[in-house]
């Protein structure tokens, strides 16, 4: 009896910890950024502010042309690395290696790649194999876009690929032996057995991907810097600006918080899909 | 009945054998593709590391390095360049942030997960589940308000402000894979335990803790990659020159028109080192791990 009431004092124990920082470091921010950006005025002042809607457009390019580009590149590669052979396997392993690397860092290098003082690797590769002029990538606002999406793509799709890489692993083998049989190859194994069975894992990552990108700060920030004159920039980084550059933290929640109409139905249908299916199986 | 042996005796027709041709030239094609993809930056940042001159090969955009040296990494293990003065108290700024990040990590989720998936805690997984939801907020948008959260809490230039975001970021994740994992071994072995005599305490020291030690190694990948690929808590929660961690160094070079480039990307290249040294060490328990959490989804 007494050793009950022991045990329920012990998992309190244990989960105290966890309960403390949540409190104080992860709920009572949000809430506290419910109430800075609460007042109503402040979304006035983002639309009457030249920098808010393009950026606004700018974080839904990114996100929606990033996100899905990377996920379906991300599921249809993964099939090449389930072939069983030695080359495919350690090329895995290089595979991923931008995963592993810090982004800073990267991002600085994929800079460079393209925007020397007078050429970048890239441009100087274009001139060598094909003899055009590459572009001056930071003066465009489309080729700047496109250069932090490709980052972005470069960066986080070896993350997902080990993911869906693992879901395939995890298909029954009697399911895929069966499809064999039966002829299914190619293409048509693809549709008709493969993503089915992967479907919702993909569904699940991409709604994750989707809240997550809309905060993404370290591509844009260092790959293009919001070149060219601030035409590329995303919420975040607007936001990183009223904070730190004009003293305004209150519209810089403000920025940021104007993607919670659709953030909030994303993470309303991921949520219930990971409880149904992996939180409670 | 002859003619099936026969027709599976006979060699695959002409037409069989130049579609596998075709299958394997693409695949070796995609695989070619693929490396260079994935290897072009980092070449690029080797490039500029390996030249001994300031900025002869990112300005002038040479596909080899004219004179290969090791000059600059010299020059940031001897601290001698601009920016590089304080490189290794830099470093171990960064250091001391991402161990103390996955330590702790590691440790909260541990327990937090036993508590929930092991004891008779009725409404507990209510506060993990519910912690899932802060998981899926862009960690970038809560910089705002953390900001003057430090202030508030006396945090202001400490490196444990940074420290307490990235744990509390890490761990409804590092819980939910913790969770998973624990699924996987018999509550039985629990209550074997228990009958021995053993407390809960000794459960989870004894039976708990090295039958999850798989899922503890990916966590602490996990967390340390967190906190090694921040910018935005470290640039924002350390003004000093005394807590400045290296990737806050490394951004400043921005603001400067002619920064040791050649250095810089030595520095960032020996920066890169840990996570991907720590990565090839756990590579076998992070994709079983990751192969769990596949299955689950």
């Amino acid at each position: 009896m007494s050793g009950a009431r022991q045990d329920l004092t012990l998992a309190i124990a244990f989960i105290a910890p966890y309960a403390a920082l949540f409190l104080a470091f992860a709920l009572y921010p949000i809430g506290y950024a419910l109430w800075m950006g609460s007042k109503l005025s402040l979304y006035t002042d983002l639309i009457a502010d030249p920098l808010y809607l393009p950026s606004a457009l700018n974080t839904a390019l990114f996100v929606g042309v990033g996100v899905n580009v990377k996920m379906f590149l991300a599921l249809l590669l993964s099939g090449f690395f389930m072939q069983p052979r030695w080359w495919i396997r350690a090329l895995l392993v290089v595979y991923v290696l931008p995963w592993t690397l810090p982004a800073i860092q990267t991002a600085i290098s994929f800079r460079w790649m393209l925007s020397g003082e007078e050429d970048g690797l890239v441009n100087r590769l274009l001139s060598l194999l094909l003899g055009i002029d590459g572009p001056i990538w930071f003066n465009h606002w489309g080729l700047a876009l496109g250069s932090n999406i490709v980052f972005y793509v470069w960066k986080w799709m070896p993350f997902w690929t080990l993911i869906f890489l693992a879901g395939r692993m995890a298909i029954p083998r009697d399911v895929s032996d069966a499809a064999t049989v039966d002829g299914a190859t190619g293409v048509r194994r693809f549709v008709h057995v493969t993503f089915p069975l992967l479907a919702n894992l993909y569904l699940v990552c991409t709604l994750l991907s989707i809240a997550w990108t809309m905060g993404e700060f370290t591509t844009v920030y260092f790959v293009s810097g919001g070149a060219p004159v601030w035409s590329t920039q995303v919420l975040t980084t607007l936001g990183f600006h009223y904070a730190f550059d004009v003293a305004n933290p209150s519209l810089a929640v403000a920025a940021v918080m104007s993607v919670l109409p659709v953030l909030v139905p994303v993470v309303v249908v991921l949520l219930r899909k990971v409880e149904a299916r992996t939180l409670q199986l | 009945m002859s003619g099936v042996i026969a027709s599976v005796l006979r060699p695959p027709p002409r037409r069989v054998r130049l579609h596998r041709l075709v299958t394997e030239a693409a695949a070796v094609m995609l695989g070619i593709l693929l490396l260079i993809w994935s290897v072009a930056p980092i070449y690029n940042m080797l490039l500029i590391a390996l030249d001994p001159e300031e900025g002869e090969v990112e300005f002038s955009g040479n596909i080899w390095p004219p004179e290969p040296s090791l000059e600059s990494f010299r020059v940031v293990l001897m601290q001698d360049a601009r920016y590089l003065e304080h490189f290794w108290r830099q470093l171990g700024n960064s250091v001391y942030i991402g161990l103390m990040t996955m330590v702790l990590t590691v440790v909260v989720a541990s327990l937090a997960s036993f508590a929930v998936s092991r004891m008779p805690l009725k409404h507990g997984s209510l506060l993990t589940n519910a912690s899932l939801l802060t998981y899926t907020i862009p960690v970038s948008f809560l910089i705002f308000p953390f900001y003057r959260i430090a202030h508030a809490y006396g945090l202001s230039n400490d490196p444990w402000a940074v420290i307490a975001a990235h744990v509390a970021f890490a761990t409804p994740f590092a819980i939910l894979i913790l969770r998973q994992y624990a699924r996987l071994i018999p509550i039985e072995l629990d209550d074997a335990a228990r009958v021995d005599g053993a407390s809960s305490i000794q459960v989870y020291w004894r039976v708990h803790l090295p039958l999850t030690t798989p899922a503890l190694g990916a966590i602490a990948m996990y967390a340390l990659v967190l906190a090694w690929n921040d910018y935005l808590y470290q640039f924002v929660l350390l003004s000093s020159e005394k807590h400045m961690t290296l990737a806050v160094m490394q951004a400043q070079l921005f603001d400067d028109a002619d920064p040791p480039w050649n250095a810089m990307m030595a520095a960032a290249i020996m920066y890169s080192l840990p996570p991907v040294a720590m990565f090839f060490a756990l590579r076998r328990r992070i994709s079983a791990v990751l192969t769990i959490r596949g299955s689950g989804g």
